[in-house]
């Protein structure tokens, strides 16, 4: 599978179909894996394809990253995680889905604590997105490559973040106030989750805003918890659960709960998943007069 | 700019709350113009911000009214469909629908956050709804919660 989508990005930058394939490569010590650039047909080599390919590497096609547009049309390696982000940069008319070429890559799921990795992909090292994952094949690509998954994710979503998520609803709202403080007074203000976040594409960001100064820069609790509640507001109705802000997170804040939350509310309240259908309107643009609330009075 | 994050700090343990409420133009503050011009009477306690229309309300508004020590905030426009600008309202709806989950989430009390649509003629209702938010928050006492978060130095 490796050598296939070696065979794939080689046979593009040869036709000159693309000019730059972003796929992921041996970090030096051979010991991770990076985001690696392939401009000639003969780096190709240097693409790796296994579960430690973590990296959601859609956030490179955003403007965030105006060196590796001006290298030209690209192909990308992603997962069916990381074409979700790529349907939502479609839909936001962030790329044009012909400017891209999407090479899927079938997925068994992908290791996040790396440490575990002894060569055998087991659940219990794979994250709560892949145990409910519904898109191990690839829904939106131009080609792809890999054995078709016959994996069916669970009827209601499972697993560590989804539990957490139901033991704080079950908590008095003091005892979630206390938990989150604490949680966001290790916040550092790195705005690694930020940057990590392909969705997360504006080019001066309202932290960086400071006449006013929207959101208080210091690394105290107050200022804290403005920047996330803003950054997990920002991306209600986009966030796909890919867990790269969490996963960048040098101080592990469980952003994925804040995350996950939001998906389901808006999962429940309009009936929105993002990251499926490129050509749907996220649903913080738009409205139906039939959405239901029960607390304005 | 320096007033917006300097003078945050809460002034004294008065027992009256301070209420913060977002109001659209069209309605909401034309419902509690109504209710000034027709002599109506009610808690003093709220701060009323006019702003276009409810649409323009950002989530960040309500951080900041907290952030500078508000103990209640509400949030109040036309009622859906009667919006001056045909829509801002739907749209506010979807974005307080998100975020008031979000709050919730949090662990905001939500006895400290209103929502409601209030029209130009509803003196009455703004009356009542302004007595209640204020009772309610003011059982509550100060929000030394959040009033607290800037103080606390990082571990």
């Amino acid at each position: 599978m490796e050598n296939a989508v070696r065979e794939k990005a080689k046979g593009l930058l040869t036709s000159g179909e693309v000019k730059v394939v972003i796929g992921w490569g041996w970090n030096r010590n051979g010991t991770r894996t990076t985001p690696v650039f392939i401009t000639r047909p003969e780096d190709a080599g240097r693409l790796v394809w296994n579960p430690l390919c973590v990296n959601n590497l859609s956030v490179y096609l955003t403007r965030k990253f105006k060196d590796i547009q001006a290298l030209g049309r690209p192909a990308i390696v992603a997962k069916g995680c990381d074409i979700k982000n790529i349907a939502v940069l479609v839909s936001e008319a962030q790329v044009k889905r012909e400017d891209v070429y999407i090479i899927g890559v079938t997925c068994d799921g992908v290791v996040y604590r790396q440490e575990l990795w002894k060569g055998e992909l087991t659940p219990n090292i794979m994250p709560t997105k892949c145990h409910n994952c519904d898109v191990r094949n690839p829904h939106i690509a131009d080609c792809v490559i890999g054995d078709r998954s016959g994996f069916v994710p669970p009827e209601a979503p499972a697993g560590m973040v989804f539990d957490r998520i139901k033991a704080l609803d079950a908590k008095e709202s003091a005892q979630r106030w206390e938990f989150w403080i604490k949680e966001f007074s290790r916040c550092v203000k790195c705005y690694a989750c930020r940057q990590v976040c392909s969705l997360c594409y504006c080019e001066r960001c309202i932290t960086e805003k400071n006449m006013p100064q929207w959101i208080e820069t210091s690394a105290h609790p107050r200022g804290n918890l403005s920047w996330n509640l803003t950054r997990a507001m920002h991306l209600a109705g986009r966030c796909t659960f890919c867990g790269e802000c969490e996963r960048a997170c040098p101080v592990n804040i469980p952003l994925n709960l804040v995350n996950q939350k939001l998906i389901t509310v808006v999962k429940d309240a309009f009936d929105y998943r993002s990251g499926y259908d490129a050509s749907a309107h996220p649903p913080m643009i738009v409205f139906s007069p039939e959405d239901k609330e029960n607390f304005i009075k | 700019m320096g007033e917006h994050t300097e003078h945050t700090q809460t002034t004294g343990n008065s027992s009256e709350p301070r209420i913060m409420a977002f109001v659209c133009n069209w309605c909401t503050y034309a419902g509690a113009d109504l209710a000034g011009t027709s002599r109506m009477e009610y808690r003093p306690n709220v701060r009323v911000i006019k702003l276009p229309c409810t649409g323009r309300i950002d989530p960040l508004f309500i951080i900041k009214a907290f952030e500078n020590g508000a103990d209640g905030v509400l949030v109040s426009g036309c009622h859906p469909g009667d919006c001056h600008y045909t829509t801002g309202n739907y749209h506010a709806r979807r974005r307080w629908i998100a975020f008031k989950n979000l709050m919730e989430f949090v662990g905001i009390d939500m006895r400290r956050l209103h929502f409601s649509w209030v029209s130009a003629s509803e003196a009455i209702k703004w009356v009542d709804l302004i007595n209640n938010v204020t009772e309610e928050v003011g059982k509550l006492g100060p929000f030394m919660e959040y009033k607290g978060l800037g103080a606390q130095a990082v571990e």
